[in-house]
């Protein structure tokens, strides 16, 4: 015990990384998504074929795994390894921008609603209990059309199908979960004393909210982009799977439509095309949960991990 | 108390009101019903929209639609001009089945591998249970309905030569009437899918407040008072862990529902999901809005559930 006393001080930001490091999971999930996300920058070289180009000359469709083709072909006898990286790269793409949208928008509305509470804090928690409560396929779903069928939101969010219609639509939903994290943090630390003290000083609430609010919540913060991005990531594929997602265009895919397709894949028996499509969900959604777990033990001060 | 229950119809009104508005713009009711009979004349259209209050001024069109929903006069499915009370009771009737099943299952696995997992916080079962939950949480139910059908209906019937259990619908096609056997043999597996998921939320759930409970006063003073450890355990221990499961539980129903919704689509399970897909692809507003209604009025209810249950549970809280 006596040791305690001498022991070196260190910087909160370095304790933070010492736990994120001895999660051993999200050490090796961080490990997964870093090849995940060079394989899939580096598709040029990682990918054997074409989004659309054929592995063989037909007879091609529905070919069990082998050399010439790793995991199987599909229907039309496309190498499903390769799609897979191009559908990983779309789904990646949608879960960090809507992911950092949601944070943006989120962020803003959650530290005012906190800081300022009264009638403006009571009209957003309202709004964000009822959407949360709500099963979240028919809001996707109901809110999804009503975008699409206003006319003058078109310049922002594009066509109905299109990747950045789905990110649009993302990010109108993310930023609720955020909203709440925020204001729940920004309600903890709103009684502290440095904040006290800031005010005390004169300062304004935009430099409080700027300087001592945010850059405490980062912790948070942090912990609800990962959420956001694999929540986008999963609704994504939701939407595809019911025939809702976004056409990726020609010289694309995404993972979504790939587990879309495992539906039709099953009753005939084409594992392959079924398993991996799932797989490669599971293993994001598995890695960047464990990140996210990990992430809110590290920054959280309070917690106290023996060793 | 009172006071609540008196706000739950307003804002009742008041959300389908929202959702009116959204399926008139999303899915432009008027459009699908000239797709769906192309010939319709135009006194038909007319009629249409006089029954279903699909008059161009929103306010004035969901009280027509609402009077007409309260009086019970509802309008036929624009499909076949079917009545939609007959096909919505049937579905919520397979739906309220499964959900319970479901959640039955995965509340008393849940919570008993919580506890489980508590007993002992970062043993060996503590971190197995933990990394179970987690794969759990990150299986959207669709990713694994695909696999139980991939196993049970293709591969089990070839490596074992039989079907071991069915994986579409409620009975076989063909069969008539009730025959219970073979309805929970096509429920086993829709039910452990939507059930893995609630069993990583309340494992994740009953250990974290466990944990919160072992570690305060009174445990103390109940093990001083020489009480037994299973005494301990289950009389002061679980008892007031359970409280704040209770209250995530009448919450969380909007996401089970939600799963029940994907799994049903994927099992062809003839329930509220399958409804709801195959009248928003549609969009057949006739069927939808009734539909609306029903979950709107169950997740208010829930919610108001977890209020009162909260401040039964626990005396500290009152409700003001």
């Amino acid at each position: 015990m006596a040791d305690d006393i001498t022991l070196p001080t260190i910087s909160p930001r370095r304790m933070a990384f010492d736990r994120f490091v001895s999660h051993r999971a999200a050490v090796v999930s961080v490990f997964v998504m870093v090849t995940l996300v060079v394989f899939v920058a580096l598709s040029p070289f990682t990918a054997r074929y074409g989004v659309n180009e054929q592995v063989q000359a037909p007879p091609n469709y529905f070919l069990p795994p082998r050399a010439n083709a790793w995991l199987g072909t599909d229907d039309i006898g496309r190498d499903l390894y390769s799609r897979l990286i191009y559908g990983v790269r779309v789904s990646l793409v949608i879960g960090l921008f809507s992911g950092l949208i949601s944070v943006a928008i989120g962020c803003v509305i959650g530290a005012v609603a906190g800081f300022r509470g009264g009638r403006f804090d009571d009209v957003v928690m309202r709004v964000t209990d009822l959407f949360l409560a709500f099963p979240f396929l028919v809001t996707l779903l109901v809110m999804r059309n009503m975008i699409g069928g206003i006319s003058w939101l078109k310049p922002v969010t594009g066509e109905l199908n299109s990747v950045r219609f789905i990110i649009v639509l993302f990010a109108i939903f993310g930023w609720m979960g955020v909203a709440r994290i925020v204001r729940g943090q920004v309600l903890a630390l709103k009684e502290r004393e440095f904040i006290e003290a800031a005010r005390a000083a004169g300062a304004s609430r935009w430099y409080i909210v700027q300087r001592h609010l945010l850059p405490n919540s980062i912790g948070p913060i942090m912990v609800a982009l990962t959420f956001s991005i694999v929540g986008a990531i999963i609704s994504e594929s939701t939407l595809a799977f019911f025939g809702y997602g976004p056409q990726a265009g020609d010289g694309s895919t995404s993972l979504g439509i790939l587990v879309g397709q495992a539906k039709g894949a099953v009753n005939t028996g084409f594992w392959h095309l079924a398993l991996f499509p799932c797989l490669t969900l599971v293993v994001i959604a598995l890695s960047i949960n464990f990140i996210g777990d990990a992430l809110r033990d590290a920054t959280d001060p309070r917690l106290q991990r023996d060793a | 108390m009172l006071r609540r229950l008196a706000w739950a119809i307003p804002t009742l009104v008041f959300v389908t009101f929202l959702v009116y508005i959204a399926l008139r713009i999303g899915t432009d009711p008027v459009a699908s019903y000239k797709r769906i009979n192309p010939r319709a004349s135009k006194a038909k259209i007319a009629q249409y929209i006089e029954v279903n209050g699909l008059d161009p001024n929103f306010v004035r069109g969901y009280f027509r639609w609402l009077g007409n929903f309260v009086t019970l006069d509802w309008p036929r499915s624009i499909k076949g001009s079917r009545e939609v009370w007959p096909q919505l009771k049937d579905a919520l009737a397979n739906t309220i089945r499964l959900g319970v099943a479901a959640s039955g299952v995965g509340i008393v696995i849940g919570l008993a591998l919580g506890v489980f997992a508590a007993l002992r916080p970062g043993g060996r079962r503590d971190v197995a249970v933990n990394a179970a939950a987690f794969v759990g949480i990150s299986i959207p139910p669709y990713v694994s309905a695909i696999l139980f059908q991939l196993l049970f209906a293709v591969y089990w019937s070839r490596w074992f030569g039989s079907t071991l259990f069915p994986t579409s619908g409620v009975y076989p096609p063909g069969q008539m009437g009730f025959d219970l056997g073979l309805m929970v043999k096509h429920m086993v597996l829709p039910t452990f899918v939507v059930a893995i998921q609630i069993i990583a939320v309340y494992s994740r759930y009953m250990r974290s407040s466990l944990l919160d409970v072992l570690s305060s006063e009174y445990m103390r003073t109940a093990r001083s008072k020489g009480i037994s450890e299973a005494r301990v355990l289950f009389r002061h221990g679980l008892r007031n862990a359970l409280i704040p499961v209770v209250t995530i539980a009448a919450l969380d129903v909007g996401a089970i529902v939600g799963g029940l919704i994907i799994t049903e689509n994927v099992f062809s399970y003839p329930g509220m999901g399958k409804y709801f897909l195959s009248a928003f692809g549609e969009g057949d507003f006739p069927l939808l809005m009734p539909w609306m209604v029903i979950i709107v009025a169950s997740t208010l209810f829930f919610n108001l559930l977890a209020d009162i249950s909260y401040a039964w549970l626990d005396p500290r809280i009152r409700l003001g």
